[in-house]
């Protein structure tokens, strides 16, 4: 059941949380569920609530990148499909509000945070989208790196993020594969059209290996979620099996992968790769990317222009209320 | 004991949708959103739950007419089934190999 607690009083009361607190570490070592109405550590709650909103929110800022490319489309199938896909990330954006929604936000505080840039969203989607090619490159890389870093996700102890997750990733195996095949049609075509693929994903690889977070001796808060086994795997780990996956897959495209390091390893048993460029990745976090201030600009005016059908389909359904109370 | 429902601060209530997949099945629980009213949660459940021809028919329930059994109270609640393995067939091995039982 994918309800709010409305009962976060009881929190306050020490033999409850003594008990709680028991019966939530036996359900976390059990690798079992837990479920909104249980007790909960604050800092989990917490954690939970800005992981959870923050994927929202880049569902919904992900929207931006390739909805500009809905009226340039090649063709009538081509805009069909990546019609499909905006509003596939609309809803992925919604099952994950609803989901943090049990943990006792609201979906305006989130918006709000959303709006005022209090709140933070993938990098990935400050990056800007100047060609045909980069929706084959999001489709492959970006959807590739996220249904990498959300499969685990499916088993995440918070019971409503799992559930999120299955249905997010049954879906985005369509975006990744659209992707790849706006890539394989590239580059089986002219000259300036293999030459178009390959300069994308050349834009797109390294932010896309960005998108697994700062390596793991840097990475603060991963210990905390891996012991309340909300991750499931390290940041590196996850980056290195997505690299290992794309190797072939660039093979039957036949795109290059933009790093002159990177080579199969015999003995670690996983490729070597050049550094990231952490600086970049700073930069584009710290709000300084190509298309920051854009992206939180186009979402306040979508925002704003859509409040008076807010305030039309309440206004609606407090009369129907008042017509119905009036019958009864 | 409380039941579950939205915040009071939600400008929209929270409607749990159970959807059918086909003929024959039980509508399952899909998880919630939020509505003004219950004809835009059930046009909205469309378009954000049956995408993909999940569904045949749409349930949506106000969250907060929903009335759970109290989480704190679990262990005893569910006490009477425990040690009852009897109730299950398996607890009969007497009759193993015995064709069509």
């Amino acid at each position: 059941m994918t309800t709010a607690p409305a009962d976060l009083s009881v929190a306050g009361d020490q033999h409850g949380d003594e008990a709680g607190q028991a019966l939530f570490d036996e359900l976390i070592a059990r690798d079992s569920r837990i479920e909104p109405r249980d007790w909960m550590p604050e800092g989990y709650r917490k954690t939970l609530i800005r992981q959870i909103s923050q994927h929202a929110h880049s569902e919904i800022i992900g929207m931006q990148p390739e909805s500009n490319w809905i009226t340039r489309a090649p063709s009538l199938k081509r805009k069909a499909i990546l019609m499909a896909k905006v509003q596939d990330e609309a809803g992925h954006g919604l099952y994950l509000y609803s989901a943090a929604q049990t943990l006792g936000i609201t979906r305006e505080e989130m918006m709000d945070q959303l709006i005022t840039g209090r709140a933070r969203y993938s990098s990935i989607f400050n990056y800007l989208t100047p060609t045909w090619a980069d929706m084959g490159a999001i489709g492959w890389l970006v959807d590739g790196a996220a249904i990498c870093n959300q499969v685990p996700l499916c088993r995440c102890s918070y019971g409503p993020y799992g559930r999120a997750m299955v249905r997010i990733c049954k879906e985005e195996s369509f975006h990744q594969r659209q992707g790849f095949e706006i890539l394989l049609e590239l580059m089986q075509g002219t000259e300036e059209q293999r030459e178009m693929a390959q300069d994308a994903v050349n834009r797109w690889y390294w932010p896309s290996l960005m998108m697994f977070g700062p390596p793991d001796d840097e990475s603060p808060n991963s210990a905390q979620s891996m012991a309340w086994n909300i991750k499931r795997f390290s940041n590196d780990e996850l980056r290195q099996r997505f690299v290992g996956m794309l190797v072939p897959q660039s093979e039957v495209l036949g795109v290059t992968l933009p790093d002159p390091a990177l080579r199969w390893n015999e003995e670690t048993g996983q490729y070597d790769m050049s550094e990231i460029d952490w600086d970049e990745f700073n930069e584009v976090l710290a709000g300084r990317g190509p298309a920051n201030a854009e992206r939180i600009r186009r979402r306040r005016e979508a925002h704003d222009d859509g409040a008076w059908v807010r305030e039309a389909a309440a206004a609606y359904a407090a009369k129907q209320a008042a017509r119905q109370a009036e019958v009864a | 004991m409380s039941t579950p429902g939205e915040l009071g601060t939600e400008a929209w209530p929270l409607w749990e949708v159970f959807v059918r997949a086909n003929r024959g099945l039980s509508h399952v629980h899909v998880g919630s959103l939020h509505a003004p009213d219950a004809d835009m949660a059930v046009r909205n459940a469309r378009d954000v739950y049956t995408r993909r021809n999940e569904g045949v028919s749409i349930w949506v329930v106000p969250a907060d007419a929903i009335t759970t059994s109290d989480p704190d109270a679990k262990g005893a609640f569910f006490e009477s089934p425990a040690g009852k393995n009897y109730r299950h067939a398996v607890y009969y091995t007497k009759s193993e190999g015995v064709k069509h039982l």
